[in-house]
């Protein structure tokens, strides 16, 4: 019964991380290629430990890879955040079929500072009122 | 010839494939971030490598590997995220 829970999780694990590679190679620009990267390759890792605290049927082993599984979806998050913000800081092309680019013109390229727009402000009743233009 | 065994070698297989088709974005990736990225699903991949291993040797000891290079891994992505952005592209 041990053994046909651990197949089932490490097939499940293996698979995700195929596609998380298969993704990152087929997907057509970095910020969507990150999705498969970060979210399918966790998903993926998480159950191949899993896997491992399953067969080893061992409380020690079992807290481990449960230790590790926490700080897996602790960091992949921080570390995609990261490497996205410095990617778009920097300039890298977005995909020619992008829709909406909520980023663009609110930040400082110089000194890489996030802003909202001054319209956005709700606190002063005197600030003129952000109109969509619909 | 049981069920396990032959799921390991399954896996590895599958795995391997992975490593070799990220390491295709590695080699290709047009910036630096998608090179960045590319190497972060390595060392992934290698943690995964390293339970199946573990499983297919049944020596437990192998799991600490795991966990220090997930540790290095998130280090060093957020190393060169740092220096990407500090630097800009090359």
């Amino acid at each position: 019964m041990n053994d046909i829970i651990t197949a089932l999780l490490m097939i499940f694990g293996a698979s995700f991380m195929l596609l998380a590679a298969v993704g990152v190679l087929r997907l057509p620009d970095l910020f969507i290629r990150m999705h498969a990267a970060t979210k399918s390759g966790t998903l993926g890792v998480s159950g191949m430990l899993l896997a491992l605290a399953v067969h080893f049927d061992d409380l020690g082993v079992a807290i481990r890879a449960g230790l590790a599984i926490v700080f897996l979806f602790l960091t992949a998050p921080v570390a995609a955040h990261f490497i996205g913000r410095a990617a778009y800081i920097v300039g890298v092309p977005l995909w020619e079929g992008t829709v909406v680019d909520e980023l663009r013109g609110r930040y400082d390229p110089d000194t890489a500072a996030l802003q909202s727009p001054p319209e956005a402000n709700d606190d002063d009743p005197n600030m003129p009122r952000y109109d969509p233009g619909i | 010839m049981n069920i396990l065994s032959v799921t390991v070698n399954l896996v590895i297989m599958m795995l391997g494939a992975a490593l070799v088709i990220s390491c295709i974005r590695l080699f290709r990736g047009p910036t630096l971030p998608d090179r960045v990225v590319a190497l972060d699903l390595v060392a992934t991949l290698v943690v995964g490598l390293i339970a199946a291993y573990a499983i297919a040797t049944n020596q437990s000891v192998f799991l600490i590997d795991a966990i220090v290079l997930t540790v290095i891994a998130f280090l060093g992505t957020v190393a060169f995220a740092y220096y990407i952005g500090k630097g800009g592209l090359p």
